[in-house]
């Protein structure tokens, strides 16, 4: 059997690496070059760089498999950058990396995996793929602080059944632990945070450079209408924003409706907020799909607890009803639906 | 080399030839004298120096052993060939072709941030430069015009004697320069029929150690040096020479000649080989510049419906060792600059391999080389 394990230079995917070669699998690493700057070459600061590529490269000579870097450029900026950019200046908060899984991961790199003559793609992602009784499930990673099952929501049955994510059996201490014990240079690298392709580390500095003339700027208001404040672009917003917002009336305001034609922001304190629900598109299966009008667990954002919904089928979307009000979840970011440990599915909240 | 592997990327680099390997052990150790120094370990050196410089020079058919600069390797003497003419004339631009290789064209683009205009003659489909395709951008302003001998990603030949000699007769006095790295590993070389001022050579393209190369410039040739620091290679190219490599690297020339017969005999029989058993397996395969005079141990193809990418991967796990003859810093395969040049969209130039044969290709290899493209590239469709 072979695997191939997407490496990105990190400690996770280093040890998912090892432990794949542990389990007997003839192991081919890769790393995506997804982004390039105008010179064409890899960017030198942020994630996913060519000094990651470098470690990963290292790592992979350490353990003594061949290793490839992928062009993956013109995908990653279609299905990826030009939709993050686009989303923005729409007034949505899009969620680049599940899109990257999305579009690019687990479509191209999974089509690519059996072409390299791999039976299994591996990633280094906190999560746990298990088998029962011929059903694939997706499962939160054994380190509940570090789960990233959120992320990896769209994988199907096909795409369950040839990824393999070893690290999510164990905690991360326990990640790090392994590989120091197999002297790999990864060992004490820190978490990469930022989004890949922001090398600058400000998302707004990218658009702008992304999309020339999108800063903008306008009027920030209140529930009534009235003019707060100022703002250098809707842009720099996401919905239930907090900090940032240029306005100081003596209790927490937060941003609770961004109006991209007229440039202008409202906000509004907590309560104003709060919405009994949210509609999603895009949705996909691990397995078979809910029932229309199923309750089920749901998160909105990446790092919350669950909270119980209904979900009711409206055309090709669907509505999600909390059983309590939530914060009102930003569109464009993603809805999971949990049983449990276990994933459903989720899709891209549009309202 | 493993026997289990067969490698097909002579022209990225290829392994260093015995004499090469000898005259490294020899030096090495030997001639610890700085060259420029004034005592007996100094001459030593440089003796060793000024004897392969005049081999050197014997070897290509250069007039005198001055004509001859030490450099780095193939990317430093394309930049002082270009960079270096283009800042001794008082002219303000350059003309090259299109599919130099990039430390030309970069050379070329540098010199656009110090007021120089550049103008890229096109090539043909075929990947190759029509001495008018030069000739009609020549202009009272050229300060020097470089086309390559032999393309680095498909080997087609450019007739260089006659680009030399067009350009000439519109103007005698602006330095040409060829990069040569690829054709001396394959064809027989002398500057003499050329007619070229200036020709860079890299040492391990041939069986010479890497990190030393060299640039012929002609005694009427007046280049400015692009380093700066020292007087080093008659104040053309400072820093302490690189004497055992230099040996070496000379070493090998010596064997390049004395063996082109065979070299081209024995790589190009296998790359025949394996060219048409490619082709018998399966027509739909394209020979690049197939109808056009190529360098005999090239072989690039276009393979419909396989992306080389994974090609070279899948060839890789059975120890075919290709190339497509472009990547970046970090190993990722690029567009072809050469291969758009030549008119190929970009989703066929993404299906395309190049293998290139050497001076150890043993025979049997051209046929056993195709087997296993053939038996890749049949698991992939």
């Amino acid at each position: 059997m072979k695997a191939l394990v997407a490496m990105s230079g990190g400690v996770n995917s280093s040890v998912a690496a090892a432990l794949m070669i542990e389990q007997g699998y003839d192991v081919i690493g890769v790393t995506l070059k997804q982004w390039e700057g105008p010179n064409g070459l890899m960017p030198v600061a942020g994630c996913c760089t060519l000094s990651d590529a470098e470690d990963a490269r290292r790592v992979a000579a350490q353990l003594d498999i061949p290793y490839y870097v992928l062009d993956y450029v013109e995908e990653f900026t279609e299905a990826v950058v030009k939709p993050f950019a686009e989303g923005y200046q729409r007034g949505l908060t899009p969620n680049p990396c599940i899109e990257c899984n999305r579009k690019v991961r687990f479509t191209a790199l999974l089509e690519r995996t059996e072409a390299l003559g791999c039976d299994v793609l591996v990633t280094g992602h906190h999560a746990r793929v298990e088998e029962h009784d011929g059903v694939w499930k997706l499962r939160k990673a054994v380190d509940g602080t570090k789960d990233q099952s959120y992320v990896l929501h769209m994988l199907d049955q096909a795409g369950l059944s040839k990824v393999r994510l070893p690290v999510g059996e164990m905690t991360k201490t326990v990640v790090r632990e392994r590989a120091a014990e197999l002297g790999l240079r990864t060992a004490s690298k820190p978490d990469s945070q930022d989004i890949c392709f922001v090398t600058s580390g400000d998302y707004r500095d990218f658009l702008a450079d992304m999309v020339p003339g999108m800063e903008g700027g306008g009027d920030v208001l209140d529930l009534d209408g009235a003019v707060v404040g100022h703002h250098e672009g809707t842009v720099g917003f996401t919905i239930g924003q907090r900090k940032g917002l240029g306005v100081s009336v003596g209790e927490p305001r937060y941003v609770v409706d961004i109006e991209v034609e007229d440039q202008t922001i409202t906000i509004g304190r907590y309560e104003d907020l709060l919405t009994d629900g949210c509609v999603v598109s895009e949705m996909s299966f691990t397995n078979e799909p809910i029932s229309n009008g199923e309750h089920v667990e749901v998160k909105v954002r990446y790092r919350s607890e669950p909270v119980g919904a209904v979900a009711v089928l409206e055309g090709d979307l669907w509505r999600f009803t909390f059983d309590e009000p939530q914060a009102r979840p930003a569109p464009g970011q993603t809805l999971v639906m949990y049983d449990g440990d276990y994933v459903l599915g989720g899709g891209v909240i549009v309202a | 080399m493993n026997p289990d592997e067969i490698y097909l990327d002579h022209a990225a680099t290829t392994p260093m030839r015995p004499a090469a390997i000898a005259a490294l052990e020899e030096s090495f150790g030997v001639m610890y004298g700085n060259a420029a120094g004034q005592h007996g370990a100094a001459r030593r050196a440089k003796n060793a120096l000024e004897e392969a410089r005049e081999q050197a020079a014997e070897l290509i058919g250069a007039d005198r052993p001055h004509d001859i600069v030490f450099t780095s390797g193939g990317t430093e003497s394309d930049n002082l060939a270009v960079m270096g003419a283009a800042m001794a004339s008082n002219r303000r631009s350059v003309v090259v072709s299109s599919i130099e290789h990039k430390a030309v064209l970069e050379s070329a683009a540098s010199l656009t941030r110090s007021g120089y205009s550049v103008r890229i003659a096109s090539c043909d489909r075929n990947g190759v430069i029509h001495p008018d395709a030069v000739a009609q951008l020549v202009e009272g302003d050229t300060a020097v015009v470089s086309v390559m001998s032999a393309n680095n990603e498909t080997g087609s030949i450019q007739p260089v004697a006659e680009i030399v000699e067009r350009v000439r007769s519109l103007d005698h006095t602006i330095p040409i320069h060829t990069d040569a790295a690829q054709y001396f590993v394959g064809k027989s070389l002398d500057i003499a029929e050329f007619g070229v001022d200036l020709l860079s050579l890299s040492g391990h393209k041939f069986g010479g150690p890497t990190g030393v190369g060299m640039l012929y410039v002609s005694s009427t040739t007046q280049i400015e040096s692009v380093l700066v620091g020292g007087n080093q290679e008659a104040g053309r190219r400072p820093g302490t020479s690189n004497v055992a490599g230099i040996v070496a690297m000379v070493a090998a020339m010596s064997e390049v000649v004395r063996n082109r017969q065979r070299f081209s005999e024995t790589a190009g029989a296998e790359r025949d080989v394996f060219e048409r058993s490619l082709l018998e397996s399966d027509p739909t395969i394209a020979v690049t510049a197939g109808g056009v005079d190529r360098l005999a141990h090239f072989s690039h193809v276009h393979i419909p419906g396989v992306l080389a990418e994974t090609l070279l991967i899948r060839l890789d796990a059975v120890g075919v060792f290709a190339a497509t003859g472009s990547a970046c810093q970090s190993g990722a395969l690029e567009a072809s600059h050469v291969l758009t040049a030549m008119g190929m969209p970009g989703d066929v130039a993404q299906e395309c391999v190049r293998f290139t044969f050497g001076w150890d290709t043993s025979p049997g290899t051209g046929a056993a080389a195709a087997d296993q493209v053939i038996e890749t590239v049949r698991a992939l469709r």
